[in-house]
């Protein structure tokens, strides 16, 4: 579905990205952890599509063909859904406006006619349920006034509505209490199924107990410098990062 | 030819005009209309022009604007046309009555007065100054400034006609009326027209004017509207301007607000060449509230210059203005509010927003909100902004597959949509927002059903 090969990229001239390689298949999903300012946030950005980041060198193919080329919109409408780590508030557009838009948008995209409202409605229900949230939420202005709960809740609802095949979640776990993380997680789970594959970014060990990934990285100063099992989350957990860094140090 | 030289040249033009046609003016008006020109074109002789170095037009050179030779409509000219053929608004639960302007003059020759039900009137300025003087004498020219603003001044020396609303006390006016200024015509022409809206105790109306251009040649407009609005009553107005790019006007409502009355004034700006809006507000009694809104789209080379003036002369007022723009190409601009309270307007609630988003490097905007409190216990607050789009924003709608323009659109509607969200009709709501919507587009902002090409 997804190969990173070599990827480079850097925010103002300074490089963030020193050369990614990852390889994601239908089905999977990837843990990518690290450090702050390691470059896990950037690895989201780009693939997403972010303007302010430029790609000095590699090639990212999605389903055969190169990520690097779309546009953002084209991006998502081609399958990739970005969860923001920090969900952006839009004063005077409506949730129901902006999901009914995004929805039809990518509609188009694959030659489809408009939802009809009522369908809509009708999914717009569904999908709340999912992540238990506030139906009087969906009538008011995008995240805004929404608290950190909700804003990240509101992010796997968005994924809920569009279905996307490959989801990056950068970072959806911060700042959530307990229960909250259950929701989400919760929700990332049902969504899953053998078609689509998931990247979580976290530099949480907690939420991977709730997702349990098939693939975990070690993302430190711009390069994967350990790829393994579940198990090596617990291995973070226990020694930290140090144990790594001194390793690719040497 | 220098700025000063253009500046005397136009006064000079209006002061030969006036002098020549003198007759034509003072006939058929009555003497205390006349008196009030006379003392107007006294003062027009002083004033002049408006130039940038009156710190009120700092941004707008009026006399640019005037020096030019359009024809003035000192007598109304026969332009027969079937209304209907060209004007049909399908604006629900609006007055089907509409009220028309021609280069400034009521239009309806045959009719040049109505009575509305309740003892409401509504008809020409000219023949309502000569119908009922007592009326008209009590309130003309008893608002609008004349001794510090030129330009009302020059409109006061040339009134003719215009629009007349009177309603009575306690009487209600449950349809909005609609007013219509339209010009046309096969040469480049000036009109001033001259309303004097007169809202008795505890009466209530509401009006919609749309300003239109209807042909090619360039207009230039000087409008005047008072407004009385009595104890307790209640006026709504709500303003669409949307004439052709080689248009241009000055407008000014002067608003007189008696105790425990409420005004909300909204100004849509779509289309025009060189628009300025002064809106003149004095609360002279305790417990008013108004609220100013406008909202200007502009694009190409379009300028747009809104100044309010709001003072609070007693206590325990509230004012509110809001006022936002998206300027886009090389359009200029600017906004200039000032709210007044005065030392024993205690109490007062006032607050001022101006917010613009530019959509290019070249387009432009001026922006002065200023406060001046002589009173201790207020709450007032002032504030503006000038941005672009939120690129923050703009990327998360994409990232969700929503295309750029349609992303730019929807910033830039929710944008808009709060001054919009003020219009106290609904029915005219919806239809502005649609018209807003298609301005945004880049489409032409008239309503299907009707037949102006007004853009």
């Amino acid at each position: 579905m997804l190969l990173i090969k070599n990827l480079r990229a850097s925010v103002e001239g300074k490089e963030i990205l020193k050369g990614i390689n990852l390889e994601v298949k239908a089905g999977e999903v990837h843990a990518i952890m690290g450090p702050n300012g390691s470059g896990k946030s950037t690895l989201a950005s780009v693939l997403a599509g972010r303007e302010i980041f430029q790609v000095t060198e590699g090639k990212v193919s999605y389903f055969g063909k190169d990520l690097l080329e779309m546009s953002p919109e084209e991006r998502a409408s081609e399958g990739i859904f970005l969860g923001f780590q920090y969900p952006i508030e839009i004063p005077g557009v409506s949730m129901v406006n902006f999901m009914k838009t995004a929805v039809n948008e990518q509609r188009k995209h694959k030659g489809l006619d408009p939802i009809s409202s009522s369908d809509f409605l009708k999914l717009m229900r569904e999908k709340k349920e999912l992540v238990e949230l506030d139906a009087a939420l969906a009538n008011r202005s995008v995240n805004e006034g929404f608290s950190g709960g909700e804003k990240k809740r509101n992010e796997i609802f968005q994924m809920a509505m569009l279905e996307p095949k490959l989801s990056i979640l950068d970072e959806t776990d911060s700042g959530l209490d307990i229960d909250a993380l259950r929701i989400v997680a919760n929700g990332v789970n049902k969504l899953k199924t053998a078609e689509n594959a998931t990247i979580v970014i976290t530099h949480y060990q907690r939420l991977l107990d709730y997702i349990i990934p098939d693939y975990v990285h070690v993302l430190n100063n711009g390069k994967i410098i350990k790829s393994g099992g579940k198990e090596l989350a617990f291995e973070l957990e226990e020694k930290g990062y140090d144990w790594l860094k001194n390793d690719s140090d040497k | 030819m220098s700025l000063e030289a253009v500046k005397i040249e136009s006064k000079q033009k209006f002061i030969e005009i006036y002098q020549d046609n003198i007759d034509t003016l003072k006939n058929d008006a009555p003497e205390y209309i006349n008196i009030a020109r006379q003392k107007a074109f006294e003062l027009f002789k002083n004033i002049g022009i408006p130039d940038k170095k009156n710190e009120n037009y700092k941004y707008t050179d009026l006399n640019k604007e005037f020096d030019n030779g359009y024809k003035m409509y000192l007598s109304p000219k026969n332009i027969k046309f079937q209304i209907n053929d060209i004007f049909r608004c399908d604006v629900p639960e609006i007055n089907t009555k509409v009220i028309l302007l021609l280069n400034g003059w009521y239009y309806d020759r045959e009719n040049l007065i109505t009575e509305l039900p309740g003892g409401a009137i509504i008809g020409s300025f000219q023949k309502a100054a000569e119908l009922y003087p007592d009326l008209v004498k009590k309130h003309f020219a008893q608002y609008a400034d004349m001794e510090k603003e030129g330009m009302v001044a020059l409109n006061t020396a040339f009134v003719k006609d215009g629009i007349f609303l009177y309603v009575p006390k306690d009487v209600l006016i449950e349809k909005p009326i609609q007013i219509i200024n339209l010009l046309m015509d096969e040469e480049e022409g000036f009109t001033q027209h001259r309303n004097l809206f007169i809202l008795e105790e505890g009466s209530q109306a509401s009006v919609v004017v749309c300003d239109h251009t209807l042909s090619t040649p360039n207009f230039l407009t000087n409008s005047v509207s008072e407004i009385f609005v009595g104890q307790n009553a209640g006026f709504d107005y709500s303003r669409m301007q949307n004439e052709h790019n080689g248009s241009k006007q000055v407008s000014h409502l002067y608003f007189h607000q008696e105790r425990d009355s409420r005004v909300n004034a909204n100004t849509i700006t779509l289309h025009g060449g060189l628009v300025r809006n002064n809106v003149h507000v004095l609360l002279n009694g305790e417990g008013c509230e108004n609220n100013t809104y406008g909202l200007y789209l502009t694009d190409k080379g379009q300028h747009i210059d809104n100044y309010v003036f709001m003072d609070h002369a007693f206590p325990n007022c509230i004012s509110n203005q809001l006022f936002k723009g998206v300027l886009d190409d090389f359009a200029t601009g600017a906004f200039n509010g000032k709210v007044l309270v005065r030392k024993d307007a205690q109490k007062t609630k006032a607050f001022q927003a101006n917010n613009n988003i530019l959509l290019t490097d070249d387009a432009d905007i001026n922006t002065k909100p200023q406060l001046e409190i002589y009173a201790d216990d207020v709450k007032c607050s002032h504030g503006a902004t000038v941005g672009q789009l939120d690129e923050d924003a703009m990327f998360y709608l994409r990232a969700r597959g929503i295309p750029k323009k349609e992303a730019k659109l929807l910033l830039m509607y929710a944008f808009a949509n709060d001054v919009i969200k003020a219009i106290q009709v609904p029915a005219l709501q919806d239809r502005i927002q649609d018209l807003v919507d298609k301005r945004l587009r880049g489409e032409l902002s008239r309503c299907n059903s009707c037949q102006m090409h007004c853009c």
